[in-house]
C-alpha cells in the first residue's frame, strides 16, 4: 500500500525562492567584483580578494550562534516556550556550524602565504575553531532521539551551557597569546583605513548576500525539520492505518 | 539543600570506597596516560620537566571523563536513577553532592599525579600554594561541567561517546588557565598565576550556579 500523499503547509513558499535567487545573484556579484573588478591591494596584492568572503562568513557564524542562543532562551523561557524555537534554535545552529567550517578554511587559506602558516595560535582563530567543536557537539546531542520536548529542552540547555563558555574561552586565549605573542598579525584597524572605492562596497555586498544567504538556508533548513516533524507524527499514523487494513483483509 | 548534598556525595564516596572502581581503574589509567605522554615526548627531561604542567592537566581532563560517567553508571543500575529523583531530594543539592564527589575523586587522583609528574617527568615543585589553589578551583569547575554533562548524556544511548564531545570543548578554559597557573608554580614565580587563579575561580563559580539552578530539569528529562 502505497502512502497517501497529503498537501504539506508551506511547501517551498515563493517568498523564500526569491530569497535564494537574490542571495545568489548576491554572491555571484561579489565573487565577480572581488576577482575581476575590485584592484589588488598594495601590501596584500591579490589576497586581498580573499578578505571580500571571509569577514562576512565569520559574520554569519557568529550571528547563526547568536540567533541559536536567542532561540534557546525563548524556548526555555516558559511564557515564550514554542516548538518553533527549538527548530530555530537547531537550524541556525547547523548553518553556523558551516559558516565557522568555511571560515576557518577560508582564513587558512589566507594565513598561509600571509603567515606563512596553514595555522597561528591567534585568540580569534583558536576560540573559532573551539567554538566549531563546541557547537559540533550541540548538534551531535539534537541528533539523539527522543521525545520532542525532553529532547528540545535538552538541546536548549546545553546550548546555553555551551554558550556560556564563548567569552571565557575567548579571554583567556587572549590573555594567553597575549602575554607572549611573537608573530605580529595584521591589525585589523590598520587595515581597515585602506578599504575604499569599489573595495568597500565589495565587502559590503558580501556582507549582505551571505547574510541573505543564511537567512535562507537556515529558512529551508527550519522547513526541513518542521516536514521531519510532520513525518514522525504522520508516518505513525499511515503504519497504524496499514496494520488495521491488513487486519481487517485477514 | 546542603543536607542532601553531603547525603548524595556521602552515598557516592561510599560506593567508590567499597567498589574501588576508582582506585582500580581510573588511577591506573592516569598513571597509563602519563607514561603514554613520556613515549611520546621521548626521555628528555629538559622537554619532560617544561610539559609536565599541561601534561598533568591532559590526565586530569581525561579522568575527569571517566569519573563522571562512572558516577552516573552507578545510578543506572537497578533504576537508581528513579530513585534519586523520587527521594524528594533538592535536585540542586543532588548536583551538588554529585559534583563534589567526582571532585573529591580527582584531588585524590591529583595527589598521585603530582607524584607522577615528579618522578617520571622531573618536575620541580615549587610554590605549593598555588598548586593547591589551582587544583582545588579547577577541579570544582570540571566536576560541576563534567556532572552537568553527565545528566545531559547519561539516559541517552550515546552517552559514551557523546559526553566527551560535549565536555571537552567546554573545559579548554579550565586546561589553559590550570596550566599556566601550575607553569607559573613550577617555575618559581608563582605570584604570576594570580590572573589564571581568577578565570578557574570564575568558571568554577559559573558552572556550578548553572548546574544549580538546571540540574532539576535534565534529572527528570533523562
Amino acid at each position: 500500500m502505497s502512502t497517501p500523499a497529503r498537501v504539506l503547509p508551506q511547501d517551498r513558499p515563493a517568498a523564500l525562492r526569491v530569497l535564494g535567487a537574490t542571495a545568489l545573484v548576491g554572491v555571484v556579484a561579489t565573487v565577480w567584483l572581488g576577482l575581476f573588478v575590485t584592484p589588488p591591494d598594495q601590501f596584500m596584492g591579490n589576497l586581498v580578494r580573499l578578505l571580500y568572503i571571509h569577514p562576512p562568513m565569520a559574520w554569519v557564524a557568529f550571528l547563526a550562534y547568536g540567533v541559536a542562543t536567542l532561540a534557546s532562551l525563548l524556548y526555555l523561557w516558559p511564557r515564550t516556550r514554542a516548538e518553533h524555537f527549538d527548530r530555530l534554535a537547531g537550524a541556525s545552529a547547523e548553518v553556523g556550524v558551516v559558516f565557522t567550517g568555511l571560515t576557518l578554511v577560508s582564513g587558512s587559506i589566507w594565513g598561509r602565504p600571509t603567515w606563512g602558516a596553514w595555522w597561528v595560535w591567534d585568540p580569534l582563530l583558536t576560540t573559532t575553531a573551539l567554538l566549531f567543536v563546541l557547537y559540533l557537539g550541540y548538534l551531535a546531542l539534537r541528533r539523539v532521539p527522543g521525545e520532542f520536548h525532553v529532547r528540545a529542552r535538552r538541546s536548549a540547555m546545553a546550548a546555553l551551557i555551551a554558550f556560556v563558555d564563548v567569552p571565557i574561552v575567548y579571554f583567556s586565549v587572549e590573555w594567553w597569546r597575549s602575554l607572549h605573542q611573537a608573530p605580529t598579525v595584521l591589525n585589523p584597524t590598520t587595515h581597515k583605513t585602506y578599504v575604499h572605492g569599489s573595495m568597500f562596497w565589495t565587502l559590503l555586498l558580501g556582507f549582505v548576500s551571505f547574510t541573505l544567504v543564511y537567512i535562507w538556508l537556515m529558512a529551508h533548513r527550519y522547513r526541513l525539520a518542521r516536514l521531519q516533524d510532520l513525518e514522525d507524527v504522520e508516518g505513525l499514523e499511515v503504519a497504524l492505518e496499514e496494520r488495521r487494513a491488513e487486519g481487517d483483509a485477514g | 539543600m546542603l543536607r542532601d548534598a553531603v547525603l548524595v556525595a556521602g552515598k557516592d564516596l561510599r560506593i567508590e570506597i567499597r567498589s574501588r572502581v576508582g582506585l582500580n581503574q581510573i588511577g591506573p589509567f592516569a598513571i597509563a596516560v602519563l607514561l603514554l605522554f613520556g613515549l611520546a615526548l621521548g626521555p628528555d627531561r629538559r622537554v619532560l620537566a617544561p610539559a609536565s604542567a599541561g601534561l598533568f592537566w591532559v590526565a586530569v581532563l581525561l579522568s575527569t571523563l571517566l569519573a563522571v560517567q562512572r558516577s552516573y553508571a552507578i545510578e543506572s543500575a537497578d533504576a537508581a536513577r528513579d530513585g534519586l529523583r523520587l527521594s524528594g531530594l533538592d535536585p540542586a543539592g543532588i548536583f551538588l553532592g554529585k559534583a563534589s564527589a567526582v571532585a573529591a575523586q580527582l584531588l585524590v587522583l591529583e595527589a598521585g599525579l603530582t607524584v607522577g609528574v615528579t618522578l617520571l617527568y622531573g618536575a620541580h615543585l615549587s610554590g605549593a600554594l598555588v598548586l593547591v589553589a589551582a587544583c582545588a578551583a579547577g577541579t570544582l569547575g570540571l566536576a560541576a561541567v563534567g556532572t552537568l554533562y553527565g545528566v545531559v548524556a547519561s539516559g541517552l544511548r550515546t552517552r559514551e561517546t557523546l559526553l566527551p564531545l560535549l565536555f571537552l570543548p567546554v573545559v579548554a578554559p579550565v586546561l589553559l588557565a590550570a596550566t599556566k597557573a601550575w607553569d607559573a608554580a613550577l617555575a618559581g614565580t608563582p605570584s604570576h598565576a594570580g590572573g589564571w587563579l581568577d578565570v578557574l575561580v570564575v568558571f568554577a563559580v559559573l558552572y556550578i550556579a548553572i548546574g544549580t539552578v538546571a540540574f532539576g530539569p535534565l534529572l527528570e528529562d533523562g
